[in-house]
């Protein structure tokens, strides 16, 4: 078998520290790699980019996308915006919390599922949306989330 | 062989096409049809998703809402025949949803492959560009100048006139920079174009490029739009390996990161730089101090994508769409809590209650229509009183509204305005660049506020400490996030008085 060995993060910091405005390709680099920025990468992309700790810390925070802590097996986001609000996304917000017994912005007991907010997935049209990960999933009533949460593994 | 065409869209993928798709490839090696699927963008009839096209000696027709479990029998009614069925839609070019409108920006967006260079040549493609190359630039800015072209982000500023700024600045390195951030809520359309027909942004950037000397270009993504990357990642590398792209012009997709003030202009290149995403004051234009403090035009991805029509069919051409101040075509992006939903282009001057009721279908939930929201959560909420307005910038502009990057939110008579209200100043709470007073405090403020009220405490006063605080925001905020928030406030507050009562 042939296992792909996990780049560590100097690695993916050196892939992208030679680009212009080479910042937020790296902390998209790493969110993917690691899931999260933790406060080891944060100290050696300040290293890297010849920035303050609190510069880098600065630009982590100010973006939703990036996390600081370890995200749960999934995430899975709720479009809180008003094209969904128009179809019922408050409550189906509602209905995932008690759903998946947590609170958005934070991590199921399981560790399976980190519920978080977005605004708008572009999928408007659909309303209610969701996003699991990557994927956008459009029309999902509270029926439609459970089906979807049972697929997960 | 018989060609199918099955969309890429994200909204098609939302609703299944991936296993449609899927389930047609098995279904027909099973047995033994010879049937080539083509991932094709999205004709954007939302409600038809995932909707199936087939290609027949009479043209394409198609079949929707089409589910992997439907495919099997699709194929029994003869559906690579163009057979009827009760999924089955017709000639897709006659269905009337398509045929009244005016797609020019999206004339090809569903209709062809959008990672086929041939295709996107055989429907026009690269004719513009070709033209360009033999144009002096003054004369490119010139032509753009002359069709009226304005921009498609939401400030509907002239195209031509910010490339002019750009031309005549002196610099060693300018830049051309895509604004694909498109954050407002009910919006989709430059999400589609990217996805159906990117090969039109590179060609409207490549353009750009040729007419203020600019030799790199950057596309800011929204980090939510992950198929448009893809989809714009390997359209790059072929426009690259065909000699669309190189060192006279290379192209770049940077994705942003969840913040929708990034969507404006100097705070997306503040984070382009690798920076907050903070406001920067004007002057200095862009167009002057713009990227690395190079020269750079910003436009928006629909804007870009119109300027190969202007150059291959001439200003004209394009100019003679529209009315008034507003030339050419604006496409709309019906959204919310509308039957049939979707992606309707027509030239300004339609009326809001026709998209709504002749292409939206009325409430999907089958109640009466009460708020509609037109561009993006800076827009104001419009009742069914204005529903008879000119969907024209000047016109709205008067009403104290915006087109915006032209989103359409309905709210059927469920919705609770003050809850409305009350979003708008939360959202910019939540998304506010921090620069301004006004904007960081004055939207924790107005939430507080509408609780108030909500709570039964003193209506009438703090009706007036509202007016007053979303007058504060609009006379002191830097940019339309602060500047604009007072807009869905006030016309909650004007045009649904009732709902801003305790409950
Ligand atoms: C808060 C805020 C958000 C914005 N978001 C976007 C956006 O998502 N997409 C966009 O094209 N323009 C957006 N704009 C407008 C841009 O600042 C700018 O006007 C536009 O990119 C210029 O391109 P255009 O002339 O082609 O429209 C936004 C403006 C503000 C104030
Ligand atoms: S209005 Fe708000 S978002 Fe805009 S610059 Fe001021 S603080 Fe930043």
């Amino acid at each position: 078998m042939n296992v792909e060995q996990e780049p560590t993060v100097a690695e993916v910091i050196e892939r992208s520290a030679g680009m212009p405005g080479a910042l937020l390709p790296i902390l998209h680099d790493l969110q993917e790699v690691f899931g999260f920025v933790s406060d080891e990468a944060v100290v050696q992309i300040a290293h890297a980019l010849n920035l303050s700790r609190a510069e880098v810390h600065g630009v982590v925070s100010f973006y939703h996308t990036f996390r600081r802590k370890a995200p749960g097996r999934y995430v899975v986001q709720i479009c809180r915006a008003e094209s969904c609000q128009s179809m019922g996304a408050r409550a189906l917000e509602a209905h995932a919390q008690q759903a998946l017994e947590t609170k958005t912005g934070e991590t199921s007991a399981d560790g399976r599922v980190t519920l978080e907010p977005v605004y708008c997935l572009g999928n408007c049209a659909c309303s209610p949306s969701i996003r699991i990960d990557r994927d956008v999933f459009g029309f999902v009533d509270e029926a439609r989330f459970d089906e979807l949460m049972e697929s997960l593994s | 062989m018989t060609r199918v065409f099955i969309p890429l869209d994200t909204t098609a993928l939302s609703l299944g096409a991936e296993q449609v798709a899927r389930a047609l490839q098995a279904a027909s090696a099973a047995r033994n049809l010879d049937v080539e699927i083509v991932r094709n963008g999205s004709r954007g009839m939302f409600w038809l998703e995932p909707f199936v096209e087939v290609e027949t000696s009479s043209g394409r027709v198609g079949y929707g809402p089409v589910r992997a479990a439907d495919v099997d029998a699709l194929l029994s009614a003869g559906m690579l025949e163009g057979a009827d069925h009760e999924l089955a839609h017709g000639p897709v070019e006659e269905m009337p949803w398509l045929a009244q409108q005016a797609r020019v920006s999206f004339a090809r967006v569903g209709v062809i492959d959008p990672l086929s260079i041939d295709d996107y040549r055989a429907h026009g493609g690269f004719a513009g560009l070709q033209k360009a190359t033999t144009l002096g630039a003054q004369t490119l800015v010139d032509e753009v100048k002359a069709s009226g072209l304005r921009g498609r982000g939401g400030a509907a500023f002239p195209t031509g006139i910010k490339w002019q700024t750009v031309l005549d600045a002196q610099a060693g390195q300018k830049y051309i920079v895509c604004n694909a951030d498109e954050g407002d809520s009910g919006t989709y359309a430059d999400r589609m174009l990217m996805e159906g027909d990117p090969f039109a942004l590179i060609e409207g950037m490549a353009i750009a490029g040729l007419a203020v000397g600019a030799s790199q270009g950057y596309i800011y993504l929204r980090e939510e739009y992950r198929q448009a990357e893809w989809v714009l990642g390997e359209a790059i590398r072929l426009a690259r390996e065909a000699g669309y792209l190189g060192d006279h012009f290379e192209l770049e997709v940077r994705l942003g990161a969840g913040s929708y003030v990034c969507g404006e202009e100097t705070a997306l290149l503040e984070s382009l730089e690798g920076k907050r995403g903070m406001v920067r004051a004007k002057p200095p234009l862009p167009a002057i101090e713009g990227l690395f403090g190079q020269p750079t035009v910003v436009n928006n991805v629909l804007t870009f994508a119109s300027v190969p029509f202007v150059l291959a069919e001439g200003s004209a051409a394009y100019e003679a769409f529209g009315v008034a101040r507003s030339r050419g075509t604006l496409p709309f992006q019906l959204a919310g809590n509308l039957k049939t939903a979707g992606l309707v282009e027509l030239p300004f001057g339609a009326r809001l209650r026709s998209l709504l009721e002749d292409f939206g279908g009325g409430s999907r939930t089958g109640r009466p229509l009460r708020s509609v929201q037109v561009g993006g959560p800076l827009g104001a909420y419009l009742p069914a009183s204005q529903w008879d307005t000119p969907l024209d910038y000047e016109a709205f502009a008067e009403l104290g509204a915006v087109l915006g990057h032209g989103g359409v939110v309905a709210f059927d008579d469920t919705v609770d305005m003050l809850a409305q209200a009350r979003f708008a100043f939360e959202f910019c709470a939540e998304e506010s660049c921090g620069k301004c007073t006004p904007c960081r405090i004055g939207s924790v403020r107005g939430v507080e506020v509408i609780d108030r009220i909500r709570q039964g405490q003193r209506r009438e006063e703090n009706l007036i400490v509202l007016k007053d605080l979303c007058d504060t925001m609009v006379d002191g905020s830097l940019c339309a996030m602060g500047g604009m928030t007072p807009f869905p406030v006030r016309s909650a507050i004007e045009h649904f008085p009732e709902d801003f009562t305790e409950r």
